[in-house]
């Protein structure tokens, strides 16, 4: 009976392990055999060693996406808050307004910030004003923000949400007002939530290229940018060494940032 | 005696010891009227229970007193000051939540020091009275747990603390004891009682449990449908119930039509009995209880009334005897054995007569025709889930 069940669970997990291996590891191991082989398939890590020369791609890639995370997180932790607080009826109608610009597809969306706020574009022929925004770290970051903002709230909001309210009567029991509440009690308990809001707008903040393509106007590059120039060239073997150094780069932050929610929640333990 | 009045076991001259005090409060939720132009005074020191079945307003009043509510109507009073708009950080009143509520990012130590902490005092001041709190709830050596390890009866602790360092002069507590287990029940009771009288301060306790609040109040009110239905010491209330509805809800009770037909004669199951109750017009029509306990059981012919045994129920300290007489089912409670099916004579003493005016409630409660061990369990599970 035992051994029967075992074999049902093997069947019903087998399509999810086959779907593993084929989309998510091999291509991991292609990724890997890339990395370390040159162009005539020998063993190298001349790709690896060489990457030195990218290191401020790196550096700018890193900058923007660190800058448009905190905008998000200002921007996203009030709004998730709000929508957590207010009447369930309203929170439906917010969650829908947010999660109404994802039905559009990304690159359109990115395609008509351009068009906003093209040197030529609405913005500047509604105010008659010559500001050049696209081709700016600025409109890059802005993309980055408005493209990702609900991956903050969400996260940040399904946390807030599922406080026990409770909290809110037992910190005002204690003598908290409204704001000690917030900074004493609420935010502590919404960590989680925030470091995946932060996991979520990073990772694809960090290797986008469309947005710095499009909203950069081609003056900079960013890591996503140069992966995909790699690709496009054929050169696959640098393109697979700079796709695992920003995984792995992914990887220690997140496992740092983890740890700091940790400790964060440890120090006010 | 119809209306509730609110005064009768506290003298209403008696308005210096008065702490808190509802005046003609009234809330309602979603248009549904929860409690009723209320009027309760409690004095400083007290152990005042609200007691009452699900939907009765207890935890409402509760509410209004923490600061949780405002009322549609009426004031709140504290030593004097009207205190109805004073959000609940600002009133000298802690309370004690149902699932205690602590902080789960916090640990005992820290959930016990909050409210110290928010008012800024020195670390080493936090500190002792933090171990004093400590010590008074039996809780030494936890202070670095975290609030998840802790059991049921450890969280109820850490609450009573956690609220307690703030020296308010009120603590409120809502059914502090509903999720702990029988014997931890009965442990805590104790424990909450002797606190309460080593730090002297009021405490509000809201309960649906009647041996709860009996065993543990100085002042139990007694609330059903958003009033109040009496208001007086555990023995007043269990001996003196002002209606069915109270002598119902407070321990068992046999309640039954009678007619007064002068001061201490009484007629009811078609006997005319001699009681201890005067003041009630001629040939009035009033509520009889007759507490379980209080019913002799003798041999047929030698009692006032006779009747037939239905059904027989061990409870250990006593049998739970369900008797017919003349189609009414009377619940006894005698310590010796009856077999079901027998008729036996019932002897009743004129001091186990309670007479009662007639309520709103009379006739709903009192009569055990229909009674089960298991209706009774089913009944109380209800009313524990809700609130």
């Amino acid at each position: 009976m035992k051994k029967k069940r075992n074999l049902m669970q093997s069947i019903a997990a087998a399509p999810h392990i086959a779907w593993a291996v084929l989309f998510i590891l091999m291509p991991l191991f292609i990724v890997i055999y890339y990395a370390f082989t040159d162009a005539d398939g020998a063993f190298s890590f001349e790709n690896v060693t060489g990457l030195s020369e990218y290191a401020s791609i790196f550096g700018l890639s890193i900058e923007l996406s660190v800058i448009a995370t905190f905008i998000c997180l200002l921007i996203g932790y009030p709004l998730a808050y709000i929508i957590a607080r207010s009447k369930p009826k309203h929170q439906k109608l917010f969650l829908m307004l947010l999660m109404l610009p994802m039905w559009t597809n990304l690159l359109i969306r990115t395609y008509s910030i351009m068009a906003i706020f093209d040197d030529g574009g609405f913005l500047n022929s509604l105010l008659g004003t010559e500001w050049h925004i696209i081709g700016t770290k600025g409109a890059v970051i802005f993309g980055m923000v408005y493209d990702f903002l609900p991956y903050m709230v969400l996260p940040i909001y399904t946390c807030i949400s599922k406080i026990d309210p409770k909290m809110w009567e037992a910190a005002a029991d204690l003598g908290c007002n409204t704001t000690r509440t917030l900074t004493r009690v609420i935010f502590p308990l919404s960590v989680s939530g925030i470091i995946s809001g932060v996991t979520m707008v990073f990772v694809p903040s960090i290797s986008t290229f469309y947005i710095s393509q499009k909203l950069g106007g081609g003056t900079f590059e960013l890591i996503g940018d140069t992966i995909e120039r790699q690709f496009v060239s054929n050169a696959l073997n640098t393109g697979a060494a700079i796709s695992l150094v920003m995984m792995v780069l992914i990887l220690i932050s997140l496992s740092i940032m983890n740890r700091f929610g940790e400790e964060e929640g440890e120090v006010i333990v | 005696m119809n209306k509730p009045e609110n005064d009768t076991a506290l003298t209403p001259s008696d308005a210096s010891g008065k702490l808190i005090e509802l005046r003609g409060v009234s809330k309602s939720f979603d248009g549904e009227p929860v409690l009723k132009n209320f009027n309760l005074y409690i004095r400083d020191k007290e152990f005042v229970t609200l007691l009452g079945p699900s939907g009765c307003g207890k935890t409402t009043t509760l509410r209004l007193i923490g600061g949780f509510e405002t009322p549609d109507e009426g004031s709140i009073i504290f030593e004097g000051k009207d205190i109805t708009d004073v959000p609940p950080h600002a009133r000298q009143v802690n309370t004690v939540f149902q699932r205690y509520a602590l902080f789960p990012h916090l640990n005992v130590y820290d959930n016990i020091a909050f409210g110290l902490r928010l008012k800024k005092l020195p670390k080493t001041e936090i500190d002792e009275r933090v171990h004093k709190m400590l010590d008074m709830v039996m809780l030494k050596g936890f202070e670095r747990r975290k609030v998840s390890s802790l059991s049921g009866g450890q969280q109820q602790r850490v609450a009573i603390a956690r609220s307690l360092i703030n020296e308010p002069r009120v603590l409120l507590l809502d059914e502090p004891l509903g999720a702990l287990d029988l014997k931890l029940r009965k442990d805590m009771q104790k424990e909450l009682k002797s606190i309460q009288q080593a730090i002297g301060i009021t405490f509000i306790y809201v309960t649906h449990d009647q041996e709860e609040a009996l065993s543990m109040s100085d002042i139990i009110v007694v609330m059903s449908d958003g009033e109040i239905q009496q208001i007086g010491t555990p023995t007043d209330i269990y001996n003196e119930p002002k209606n069915a509805f109270v002598a119902d809800f407070i321990g068992e009770s046999n309640i039954l039509d009678g007619t007064m037909l002068a001061d201490c004669k009484v007629k009811f199951a078609g006997h005319t009995f001699t009681c201890v109750d005067s003041g009630f017009a001629p040939n009035e029509s009033v509520d009889v209880v007759v507490r379980p306990e209080d019913v002799d059981v003798v041999e047929p012919g030698k009692g006032m009334l006779t009747g037939t045994v239905t059904s027989v129920t061990f409870k250990g300290v006593h049998y739970e005897i369900i008797v017919d007489i003349k189609g009414f089912k009377w619940m006894i409670q005698s310590t010796d054995y009856v077999s079901e099916g027998a008729t036996i004579g019932v002897y009743i003493e004129p001091e186990a007569i309670h007479i009662m005016k007639k309520s709103k409630y009379s006739g709903m409660f009192g009569d055990y025709s229909s009674y089960s061990d298991e209706l009774e369990e089913l009944s109380n599970a209800e009313e524990e889930e809700e609130e």
